[in-house]
């Protein structure tokens, strides 16, 4: 019975494509779970917009939206409306293929990630030999969408938002990658159901999962603050900063497509989020030994709307960085980190099972990031403002 | 026509269209679009001798392929700065007016 | 010879002439985007999945943005008074054509000597980490001081010239 719960999508799977002869089996089995995610990770992304807005306006001492059904839990569904039905203007210089072009970009490069994703035991698209790999190529897309959004507009504020958050994705994207290197090395392989099977074990009553060791923790923060910068959340969402930039690259989008903008960056933010949970997380399997009765997808799902509701929280917590404070961040502090991280980790490998290790990686990053904290995040540099201008 | 010829022909449509591009547009950095269309002909061709090779678990061809798009991305790098810098001096990208060695 | 390579040949070559074609310069940028996606989806088609991948992540993700970039720094949007061809685009498009009439007919002569199918390599990415650091350690190790020499001298060219110009 237990089995059956957890395995219950693939077991519907299996019927449905049952009805169907031989040949059109697989092709029809892969279209169901395409159409599968496609309708669930927009409801879900309905179901976050409303957690966001309730959260967020009760950090800040308001109510959120409560008009549209009881406590505004329809106001999903009006949001949609308004989108659906509101005009769409395209400015008379702005290059209309181009315009066109990026969000439809967006959504599909957003929507690739997903199908290397395990989202249960058995329940993963397309299990690749080179997994993350493939995840992290199609995160690269990404941001060549968002410079044709702004490019596209013709309008200065656009451009510079899309310029800004180029530059700020692809200062980000190093250490995202780099904190997944460190997981890969102690796995032996990209793929993402390996990752999770190597972290379904137990000691006692406790998981082996990644965040629980010195360098899973230091990758899984690095790994926080990377997802953070590459789906421009607070606080790293200066290209959006709606007191700087009116809208940044989409500021000349509305209606559907401005929709598909809105969709497009909460879904990478689950897809990413799904990600975090497979490498550090453990995917899907049960944080104690005695919760695996629980079906395997559940506590996926829960990892994430756990991930989405740390994003939430951090957005209106944390006030914004500057462009230029946070691509020091980037390559000053937390790719250096990174690549002790790396070294950590092959020092917890080869130092063996015992109590040496844990001391040890432990005792190296709390000195180092204490250290680089003392050193690079030094506030002395308070007097006049020095100007760089563009030519 | 075998599945190799196939790849190869497309390799080297793909590198004559970077060379054609490479020699006749004005602009410097759509002459360094052309080179890096030659090296990914280049890339596909070597992709595909190892593919359909005597020896693909050698993986030479992959090895190659896979250090030539490294080396190329550098490249890149180092040219574009280079077209930058120059833009900065001569406030053009236009290589029909660079005929002179001097500044 | 599938339908798959055809649609992936067409859309390559494509990206290509429209790259060496269109007078708007970051059209240009995009549509050699679209050739190099093509390029990695043909990658995928010969089993190199690591390639392919690679790809995507290196030219898409990196290159691609680094051309436009560099595009948007040089003022190269605006179309140029006299046109976008060079004073000898003639004798480079004669060049060119006899390159590929050269290239083509090898091809096409020796297509009785290539062979016709050959099982699919079972080449997993532990193969290539493997190879990687037993067979072909000096050039992996070349390549990163190629590349941080690369980035450094960038860096050094691109800093240089904003010193100078204040």
């Amino acid at each position: 019975m237990i089995e059956k719960m957890d395995q219950i999508f693939v077991l519907l799977l299996h019927w449905l494509t049952g009805f169907l002869p031989a040949w059109l089996q697989a092709i029809a089995g892969v279209v169901i779970c395409v159409a599968v995610i496609v309708c669930l990770y927009p409801a879900l992304f309905a179901l976050a917009v409303l957690l966001e807005r309730k959260g967020l306006g009760r950090m800040q001492n308001r109510y959120g939206p409560n008009r549209v059904g009881p406590y505004g839990i329809l106001q999903p569904i009006a949001d949609g409306v308004k989108s659906l039905t509101k005009e769409d203007i395209v400015p008379l210089s702005a290059d209309a293929v181009v315009h066109f072009l990026a969000p439809v970009v967006l959504v599909v490069a957003v929507f690739m990630g997903f199908a290397v994703v395990p989202m249960g035991r058995n329940m993963v698209l397309v299990d690749m030999d080179a997994g993350l790999l493939f995840y992290f190529a199609m995160s690269a897309t990404t941001e060549l969408s968002v410079f044709m959004a702004g490019w596209s507009s013709r309008n200065k504020y656009s451009l510079l938002g899309a310029m800004r958050a180029v530059a700020q994705m692809i200062s980000y994207e190093v250490p995202l990658l780099m904190s997944s290197v460190a997981v890969v090395m102690i796995t032996g392989s990209l793929s993402l159901t390996k990752i999770v099977d190597a972290q379904n074990s137990y000691t006692g009553i406790f998981p082996h999962w990644y965040i629980f060791t010195p360098w899973g923790f230091a990758g899984f923060v690095m790994y926080a603050i990377a997802t953070t910068a590459e789906t421009n959340r607070s606080p790293f969402d200066l290209p959006e900063g709606e007191s700087e930039l009116v809208a940044g690259y989409h500021t000349e989008y509305s209606g559907f497509k401005f929709a598909l903008f809105f969709l497009g960056e909460y879904v990478a933010m689950f897809s990413i989020s799904g990600l975090g949970t497979t490498l550090f997380l453990g995917g899907w399997s049960a944080p104690f030994s005695f919760l695996t009765w629980v079906p395997s997808w559940i506590w996926f799902f829960s990892k994430i709307m756990l991930s989405i509701c740390v994003f939430i929280w951090v957005r209106g917590t944390l006030p914004r960085l500057r462009q230029d404070q946070l691509m020091n961040f980037a390559w000053k502090f937390v790719l250096p980190l990174t690549l002790l991280n790396l070294f950590v980790a092959a020092l917890w490998r080869f130092l063996g099972e015992g109590w040496e290790r844990w001391v040890f990686c432990s005792a190296i990053l709390a000195v180092v990031y204490v250290a680089m904290g003392l050193v690079e995040m030094r506030r002395d540099h308070f007097g006049p403002r020095k100007y760089r201008y563009a030519e | 026509m075998t599945p190799l010829a196939g790849f190869l022909l497309v390799a080297a449509l793909l590198f004559s269209i970077g060379l054609a591009g490479a020699l006749t547009r004005r602009n410097a950095i759509l002459v360094l679009i052309g080179i890096e269309l030659m090296l990914n002909a280049a890339n596909l061709n070597l992709i595909a001798f190892w593919r359909y090779g005597p020896h693909p678990e050698a993986l030479t061809g992959m090895m190659f392929a896979i250090f030539s798009i490294a080396v190329a991305a550098a490249e890149a790098a180092v040219g574009l700065g280079l077209v930058i810098s120059i833009y900065r001096h001569a406030h053009t990208t236009d290589l029909d007016m660079m005929n002179r060695m001097k500044g | 010879m599938t339908v798959v390579f055809y649609i992936l040949a067409a859309m390559t070559v494509a990206g290509g002439m429209a790259a060496m074609l269109l007078k708007n310069t970051v059209h240009c940028a995009l549509a050699v985007t679209v050739a190099f996606a093509g390029l990695a989806f043909l990658f995928l088609d010969l089993d190199a999945q690591f390639a392919g991948f690679a790809q995507i992540l290196v030219y898409v993700g990196a290159v691609a943005i680094l051309v436009v970039f560099a595009i948007l720094l040089t003022r190269g949007s605006e179309t140029p008074k006299d046109g976008v061809a060079s004073k000898h685009w003639l004798a480079g498009l004669v060049i060119a054509a006899g390159v590929f009439a050269v290239m083509g007919w090898a091809i096409l002569q020796s297509a009785a000597v290539l062979p016709h199918e050959m099982p699919v390599p079972a080449v997993t990415v532990l193969d290539i980490g493997n190879a990687l650091v037993t067979r072909y350690v000096l050039p992996l190790e070349i390549v990163a001081l190629l590349l941080t020499a690369a980035m450094l001298g960038a860096v050094i060219v691109a800093l240089h010239e904003k010193e100078a110009a204040q």
